[in-house]
């Protein structure tokens, strides 16, 4: 299936869940100060192995940054 | 270093009276180094898309300085968009605190006060500590304290600027008027505003490109945190009543009659 990841394309296997979106970024999945948003709804850490994305997802994920 | 002073905001109590802001910095080792002379306990933090080739983590850098994250909502332009963020800090960060930013123009960085009160009340609703960043408008700082936020962080001048407190009478009633912190935040270019800030009566200062973008961020770090101190003393000290024309510091009586002398004297020419 197709998804979006931070504005870029992505293909995933069918089943794939917010945590296998994390890994593919590189992430631990205990990192810190990450979160996601998959169609404008916060996908809680707690849920992110469980967390099944579908096709044609939009899925941000965020990391902390310097800011005022 | 712990003052004697502290401050409460929602029933938390720092000792700081300098919040530092993290961007802007060329380097975590600058950052961190400006964040142990700033003696800082409260330090803002952004969230951008994950960036796989960023080497460190900020989290990492102010943990080992053993300061608390305050996450913020900067660039967001929509009440919508801003509650996502606190939503989305709240998860990465595993705190309920929020520095609220909803800007309404992207080249004064002003405050949207629509969209702020919105976002304000939606997050009070949600369960959050919500210090909005806002205008020095004493209208619009109670409405947001009505609201229920727990602090009002008006600019002193707008973000990055560097041009101080443009109106100290606003922020003055801002202060006399409300019941929850007050924090200016944005406009402090150098120490000198800081310590104005506080001598209006301020709680705390807010501070981010005042010093990472000084020329020595850390020298600027320990100028600021000073300077907030200073002001903070001044105030309690109580300064003297401005007056239009002078009020000599020496006495003026007995004073020795030397005209009279100096009259007597044969002259020497």
């Amino acid at each position: 299936m197709n998804v979006t990841v931070n504005g870029q394309p992505r293909e995933l296997a069918a089943g794939a869940t917010v945590a296998s979106v994390v890994e593919l970024l590189d992430v631990a999945p205990d990192a810190r100060g990450v979160a996601v948003a998959v169609d404008g709804e916060v996908v809680a850490r707690s849920r992110w192995a469980e967390a099944e994305v579908h096709d044609g997802a939009l899925i941000e994920v965020v990391a902390a940054i310097g800011g005022g | 270093m712990a003052s004697a002073d502290p401050f409460v905001i929602a029933g938390r109590e720092l000792n700081s009276r300098l919040i530092l802001g993290t961007g802007g910095f060329t380097s975590h080792e600058l950052l961190a180094r400006a964040c142990e002379e700033s003696e800082a306990e409260l330090c803002t933090v952004a969230l951008r898309r994950l960036d796989p080739a960023a080497r460190g983590s900020i989290l990492d850098v102010l943990t080992t300085a053993g300061v608390e994250v305050l996450p913020n909502t900067a660039g967001c332009y929509t009440a919508r968009d801003a509650v996502m963020t606190a939503h989305l800090a709240r998860d990465a960060f595993e705190t309920d605190w929020i520095k609220l930013e909803v800007i309404g123009d992207d080249r004064t960085l002003l405050p949207d006060a629509v969209e702020l009160v919105t976002a304000a009340e939606e997050l009070v609703d949600d369960g959050f500590t919500v210090l909005p960043y806002t205008t020095d408008d004493p209208v619009l700082a109670r409405r947001l304290e009505d609201a229920g936020c727990a602090a009002v962080m008006p600019l002193g001048s707008p973000i990055g600027s560097g041009m101080g407190i443009r109106n100290p009478y606003n922020i003055s009633i801002i202060i006399e008027r409300a019941g929850v912190p007050v924090i200016v935040d944005a406009g402090v270019g150098t120490a000198s505003d800081a310590a104005l800030a506080m001598e209006l009566g301020c709680d705390a200062v807010l501070c981010a490109s005042a010093i990472s973008r000084a020329h020595d961020p850390v020298a600027m770090a320990r100028a600021i945190r000073l300077g907030v101190q200073a002001g903070r003393l001044a105030l309690g000290a109580g300064r003297i009543a401005r007056r239009h024309y002078a009020q000599a510091s020496t006495p003026e009586q007995g004073m020795p009659d030397l005209e009279a002398q100096l009259g007597a004297r044969p002259t020497s020419r």
